[in-house]
């Protein structure tokens, strides 16, 4: 009798037995840790939001709603509103996300498609050795180096060229909402291009040939073929890139220039949300000080998690149309 | 089975297919001394090959001999394998598809490909059919549907799903899937198909429909067929080539002629064998 009827022979001595087996190696103990793991992430997450509002009462009773849209952030008056920090967290997310999606989005290419061989593996390397930099080290090449040498010129030049339009107009900072978005985009920038080229290189050989085959040159393959196969995955890369974008803090701080004023042009300095509690939580001195600046971590939380929503919703109608469509 | 009790099942089978009149047809592709190199190892040696105008011809061989290999010199879809390497010629009406000034892109517009396992796009039946055409700049809707009916009418598909174009493609069954994959190939009106095992995957019945798709297609195009399906190529093929491996493991022709001739009368001792089981 072979080894394997007579395991076979074995196994099936017992219903018991089979049970057992399954609940020893496998099936139900894999099932409980995967529902635990689940679950604490939900808890953590639902306890995060739960305590920040908590913890924010007297600040949320004394301005209401009215906090979102307060222009105004003023501790000796103690009056305090969210709108510029509000406005530019979402500004400098966007515009970094703007910058850096494109050239995140060429670099997956190039690493996936294009490059010879022998490059892509040191290229990949490098591209995420730049998520490896401490973000207070990008803060300070930023303020010493690629702000003066590379930002400022550039952000003159559209100021004079472009001035007219309330987005650049003049006076020209260093600091500056560009400046912060410049240096986030290349914060976000690996997380961009690995996770897109890893969605590239998934994508089945079958489907590149089929479009060669039909006489696709390897710009129409790309373009039409792979770009909506790996669209979802693509969109997750850019989501976790706008989920960074949203919540970096240092380096931001230390390049936005800190300023309340809600002007357009984003040559002008600005404030993040991020910056906002990183730079007065110590001088919170009294308690409604202190919960206007939790509650704007609670604004921070929940604009994060609403973005995050949005995209999911994005990202699965573009996974149903592309693969799943009417399958019904 | 005895040598003679299976060639007249093969004959039987060829008795249907009246017409494979070799003589008189004129050469579509001529594959001259191909060698086809993976790196160091060379996995086509020395074929030389006239693929006959508007007639159906078969591969056959045992698995590994290079069948897929050559197929893909045709189409030059053996470019796309990093450190591969073509010696020798392939003419596409007397013209080589490997000389410096041809545009691969032309080559496999005249030269159209199904593969082994179906691979429609994850798009509409509709925009599956018209992938091809739209790259070559038709646009007006009218001409769109004028091809995606005649190109799906053409594989034998239309009846099934005319009623769901703008369905996705990946809703379909494989045998339907494959059949969407012969329409989009026929749909960029290419002179030469080239067909990798496109049964192997698929149950009998719709085996039996694309083998009398092949047919039908046969008055317009010139098909070539690689397939590991002995009585297939007996249906369905006016000739074969026979490949085999020899002592370095590279795949060589063995023999070449008229289907009926291969499959009743080898000239080689080793293609005797090959189709009559013994070998393979
Ligand atoms: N991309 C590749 N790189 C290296 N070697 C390859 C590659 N593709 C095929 N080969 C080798 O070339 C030889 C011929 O392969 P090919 O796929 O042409 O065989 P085949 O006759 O089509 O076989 P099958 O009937 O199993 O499909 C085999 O030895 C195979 O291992
Ligand atoms: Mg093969």
């Amino acid at each position: 009798m072979s080894v394997i009827v007579q395991a076979k022979k074995n196994a099936g001595v017992s219903r018991w037995k089979t049970l057992t087996r399954r609940l020893e190696h496998g099936d139900t103990i894999f099932r409980a840790l995967t529902i635990l793991a689940a679950l604490i992430v939900v808890v953590t997450v639902g306890a995060i939001g739960l305590q920040l509002w908590n913890t924010s009462a007297l600040s949320r009773d004394k301005f209401g709603w009215g906090f979102l849209i307060g222009q105004d952030w003023n501790p000796v008056a103690q009056n305090f509103g969210a709108l510029p920090f509000i406005y530019g967290t979402l500004q400098s997310a966007l515009l970094a996300l703007v910058l850096a999606v494109p050239v995140g989005l060429g670099i997956a290419i190039f690493l996936s498609e294009l490059a010879p061989d022998w490059l892509r593996q040191p290229l990949g390397f490098l591209v995420e050795l730049l998520a490896a930099v401490p973000s207070v080290v990008y803060g300070l090449w930023g303020l010493f180096v690629f702000v003066p040498i590379f930002v400022k010129p550039i952000a003159d030049a559209l100021n004079q060229g472009l001035g007219f339009i309330p987005l650049f107009q003049g006076p020209v900072f260093g600091p500056s909402r560009f400046a912060a978005s410049l240096v986030l985009a290349i914060m976000v920038l690996p997380t961009i291009s690995a996770v897109s080229r890893d969605v590239f290189l998934a994508i089945p050989r079958a489907q590149r040939e089929a479009a060669l085959a039909l006489g696709a040159t390897r710009w129409e393959m790309i373009s039409q073929v792979l770009v909506p196969y790996g669209l979802s995955g693509i969109l997750g890369a850019v989501i976790l890139g706008l989920g960074r974008a949203l919540g970096e803090t240092i380096a931001v701080t230390m390049l936005i220039g800190n300023n309340l004023d809600l002007t357009a042009s984003i040559l002008h300095p600005g404030y993040t949300m991020a910056s906002l509690i990183v730079n007065e939580f110590t001088e919170a001195t009294y308690p409604l000080y202190l919960q206007a600046l939790i509650e704007i971590a609670l604004v921070l939380f929940a604009i994060t998690l609403l973005l995050n929503l949005i995209a999911r919703l994005l990202i699965w109608r573009v996974a149903r149309r592309t693969t799943t469509e009417a399958r019904v | 089975m005895s040598t003679n009790q299976s060639l007249r099942i093969f004959t039987r089978a060829l008795a249907s297919n009246e017409t494979a009149d070799a003589p008189t047809t004129t050469v579509k592709m001529r594959v001259t001394n191909l060698n086809f190199y993976y790196g160091a190892f060379r996995a086509v040696a020395d074929v030389s090959l006239d693929v006959p105008d508007r007639r159906i011809t078969a591969i056959i061989g045992s698995s590994g001999c290079g069948k897929s290999t050559l197929l893909r010199t045709l189409n030059r879809m053996g470019d796309l394998v990093p450190n591969a390497r073509v010696e020798g010629d392939v003419l596409l009406d007397d013209e080589s598809i490997y000389a410096p000034n041809v545009d691969v892109v032309d080559v496999r517009r005249r030269v159209g490909m199904v593969f082994q396992r179906p691979n429609p796009f994850p798009k509409s039946i509709y925009d599956n059919v018209t992938f091809g055409p739209r790259l070559l700049g038709v646009n007006h809707r009218a001409d769109l549907d004028a091809i995606v009916e005649k190109s799906l009418r053409a594989a034998a598909l239309w009846d099934e799903v005319k009623e769901k174009l703008h369905e996705s493609g990946f809703a379909l069954s494989g045998g339907q899937q494959q059949r969407l994959c012969i329409a989009r190939a026929l749909a960029v009106e290419p002179e030469v198909v080239l067909m990798d095992e496109p049964a192997s995957a698929l149950d009998p019945i719709a085996t039996y429909k694309i083998e009398e798709l092949m047919h039908q297609l046969r008055d317009e195009y010139t098909i070539v067929i690689v397939t590991h399906n002995m009585q297939q190529a007996a249906r369905a093929s006016d000739f074969t080539a026979f490949m085999n491996m020899n002592a370095q493991r590279a795949g060589t022709l063995v023999e070449f002629g008229p289907t009926k001739e291969i499959f009743t009368n080898p000239h080689q001792k080793e293609t005797e064998d090959y189709i009559t089981g013994r070998f393979g």
